[in-house]
């Protein structure tokens, strides 16, 4: 401000101030850079130190377990097309448990996002309470949720599917309200002056406006689930985490089945997660020519 | 588009609208069907009917519980004749040798008070229980005949178990188990006891003004010191478990950010012009992705042991993939201009990566990053819960006892307000460091709507 009514400053001052200005910024970024090379030096030595076994150690012996498990499995490759048939089963159980959670998250989380959006909220003063509901959901870890299940439920892929339902709820309720708040109120007041009720309101009004964002959402969340269900399985829940587990803590002599699960495993996310893309792609250009149009 | 063409007739029109509307019928009624129909096939799939008869609702009720209240442990060695008092029955939370609570007076004859009428009375032969309403319970353990009961006349109630070696009481006030050994009492009480000091410390069942004057006097670091050291809660341990969390999701994200920038110039087609190595570096990416964290924690968990260095590896690892995948995708999108007027400028290759590219991609790269630290976070506990780590070993450990259900909530309680915060601090580094972005974003909204009237 002084520097305006001192009149234009000269060409000398303006290049004096922008090199203090560059040299600042430039102390600051390296200070930053220091801090932050400082954490992780520090924070890798502590997880270092906290660990059974040291880094140093140990890298070089990351490919010696799955060089076991190659070896052996390419002992008894006739085995494979058997092995890969055998856990078909649990393959598909692990498929369901992360079909039907996030159908059921969906189903709830299009709730939670609909409760939760001014303007669509059945009861605009409790907006507040299910916004923090999707934030509990969310932010509760799906294994907490299963092994309490397991407890009282025994294992099973019950306990999976509602843990990693929860979580779904949450997370898709916060990502669908963020979509609803984008939407356009005007259907829902059409359709509220000629006497619709909630549910045919939000059903014929906004529905149809946000669908292909909800469609997208929910495939990227299968996509995570298939691998929340692979890992609740290690810990009891069923499907090819709790094979995989039975295989490998078998020890020897199992590999051979430890490696078709691990080939079923990884085509599924690969493939899901092509398929998924793909749709999402389509989705996501076909929502904008509807638009545009 | 077809129905825009002006050479169609009337008949043609209708038709096509029938069409149209005998495809959203189908969707409208096809597609609740569909689900409807897979929720039941995955019912019996899943075997759910049968599930309810195999759930131990026993276990579900001690769960809940347990997990907002205590007992204290009240047990008569019969052969002794020592009476010893202890909250949840553990050593760590055991009275000190002839001291007990309140509403235990010990003696030749030791009385418990368990309220509203019920007490149970440990004499040096016989033990007695009066229960209001009912009559009084006697049981005499001996070594040879086992456990004699007396009890009132009539049927005996579903609430006592009675057999040759073993009497059990079950009321509403507490419980009384006599068996030749040993005769033992539980009384219930609502809270987490001992949450804060533990009996061996002088500052147990002090209440909060008292401890201010204590912590004035300059007892503040030896009441802090013992609340840390808490033998039953170990607060201590929790918050290292807490923080080598949030230390196995900080290194794994970071790393991995740090890993797959420069590999994220090598699988774009504007940086790389090399077809084959694009290729190659975009199915690593795909394959760490598609291993799955899971498998990667075994693994490396074989090389390296349990601990948090296995956990940060396993999330470095896979996010790897995940941040290659989307770096790489960021910078195919950014603007050639500024790297040309950079390039005029005659800056050289690392110059014109630094200030002709890293500025457009920081604001993705960023919230990225961040997004994935408060997910990872969750990732980080799963993870531990598997290699043994952090706040997920605590939280497998206390389920595994089957008997620390309160510890269990407290752990439960500690990940849900670590993660929420963990959200809150990201999202408010993303909008404090990505103001731009938000602005724009915004400002685009707004043009949207404004010109949505005209289209």
């Amino acid at each position: 401000m002084t520097d305006l009514t001192a009149g234009p400053p000269s060409v000398d001052q303006i290049r004096a101030d922008y090199a203090e200005m560059t040299r600042r910024k430039r102390v600051y970024g390296g200070i930053l850079l220091i801090v932050f090379v400082a954490l992780m030096a520090a924070g890798f030595r502590t997880a270092d130190d906290r660990n059974a076994g040291s880094f140093i150690d140990g890298w070089h012996r990351i490919l010696d377990y799955p060089a076991e498990v190659l070896s052996e499995a390419w002992e008894k490759i006739g085995a494979m097309p058997e092995n890969l048939v055998k856990f078909f089963p649990a393959l598909v159980e692990t498929l369901n448990i992360a079909a039907a959670s996030t159908l059921i998250g969906t189903i709830v989380g299009t709730f939670l996002a609909l409760m939760s959006t001014r303007g669509m909220a059945l009861w605009p003063a409790l907006i507040p309470l299910f916004r923090r509901i999707s934030d509990i959901f969310r932010a509760i870890p799906e294994i907490v949720i299963a092994l309490v299940l397991i407890f009282i439920l025994g294992g099973g892929p019950v306990p999976a599917m509602i843990a990693i339902a929860i979580h779904t709820a949450g997370a898709l309720g916060k990502l669908f309200s963020e979509v609803n708040e984008n939407a356009s109120l005007k259907p829902v007041e059409g359709l509220q002056s000629v006497g619709a009720n909630w549910s045919q309101r939000m059903y014929l009004g906004v529905i149809p406006q946000v669908g292909p964002n909800y469609v997208s959402y929910a495939l990227l969340r299968f996509e995570i689930n298939i691998r929340a269900s692979a890992i609740l399985g290690f810990v009891g829940a069923g499907g090819l985490g709790y094979e995989l587990r039975n295989a490998m803590s078998w020890g020897q002599g199992r590999y051979d089945e430890a490696a078709a699960i691990f080939i079923l495993l990884f085509v599924t996310i690969v493939v899901v997660d092509q398929i998924s893309g793909y749709l999402r792609d389509r989705l996501a250009h076909g929502s904008e020519k509807g638009a545009s149009a | 588009m077809s129905t825009f063409a002006t050479n169609l007739t009337v008949d043609e029109l209708k038709a096509e609208a029938d069409r149209l509307f005998n495809r959203k019928r189908l969707v409208n009624f096809g597609l609740p069907t569909l689900v409807l129909a897979y929720l039941v096939y995955v019912f019996f799939a899943f075997d759910v009917p049968g599930l309810a008869a195999r759930a131990n609702w026993d276990n579900g009720k001690t769960l809940v519980s347990d997990s907002y209240s205590y007992k204290t442990h009240i047990e008569r060695d019969n052969r002794s004749g020592e009476v010893t008092a202890a909250i949840e029955g553990e050593r760590k939370g055991a009275y000190p040798a002839g001291q007990a609570p309140d509403w235990v007076t010990l003696g030749e004859t030791t009385v418990i008070d368990l309220e509203d009428g019920h007490v149970v009375r440990f004499g040096p032969e016989t033990v007695e229980y009066d229960i209001p309403g009912y009559g009084t319970v006697r049981a005499t353990p001996t070594r040879a005949a086992g456990v004699q009961a007396e009890l009132p006349i009539g049927d005996v109630p579903d609430w006592i178990s009675e057999s040759k070696n073993r009497l059990t009481v079950t009321t509403d006030a507490g419980r009384l188990t006599v068996t030749r050994n040993r005769s033992e009492v539980f009384r219930y009480f609502t809270g987490w006891e001992l949450f804060w000091f533990t009996l061996d410390s002088p500052y147990y069942g002090k209440s909060f003004p008292e401890l201010a004057g204590l912590a004035m006097n300059g007892e503040a670091g030896a009441i802090l010191n013992d609340f840390w050291t808490n033998k039953m809660w170990r607060h201590q341990d929790v918050a290292w478990a807490i923080f080598e969390t949030i230390l196995m999701a900080f290194l794994g994200t970071l790393g991995a950010a740090m890993v797959a920038l420069p590999l994220a110039f090598l699988a774009t087609r504007n940086f790389n012009p090399m077809k084959s190595v694009r290729f190659a570096t975009r199915r690593v990416f795909d394959f760490v992705r598609g291993v799955d964290a899971l498998i990667w924690t075994v693994v490396l968990a074989r090389a390296f042991g349990p601990g948090p260095l296995t956990g940060a590896l396993a999330i470095l690892v896979t996010d790897t993939g995940t941040f290659g995948k989307i770096f790489s995708e960021a910078l195919e999108n950014v603007d050639n201009k500024q790297i040309e007027g950079v390039q005029s400028t005659g800056a050289n290759a690392p110059q014109r990566y630094r200030f002709g590219v890293i500025p457009q991609v920081t604001p993705v790269l960023l919230s990225q990053l961040l997004y994935f630290l408060e997910s990872n976070t969750r990732s980080a506990t799963v993870i531990g819960a598997i290699t043994g780590g952090g706040i997920g070993l605590l939280l497998t450990q206390a389920i595994i006892t089957q008997k620390d259900w309160e510890e269990v909530a407290y752990y439960i309680v500690l990940i849900i307000l670590m993660v929420m915060l963990m959200d809150w601090f990201s999202g408010w580094l993303r909008r404090r460091l990505i103001q731009g972005e938000t602005d724009n974003k915004r400002k685009k909204r707004a043009s949207k709507e404004k010109r949505q009237p005209v289209g």
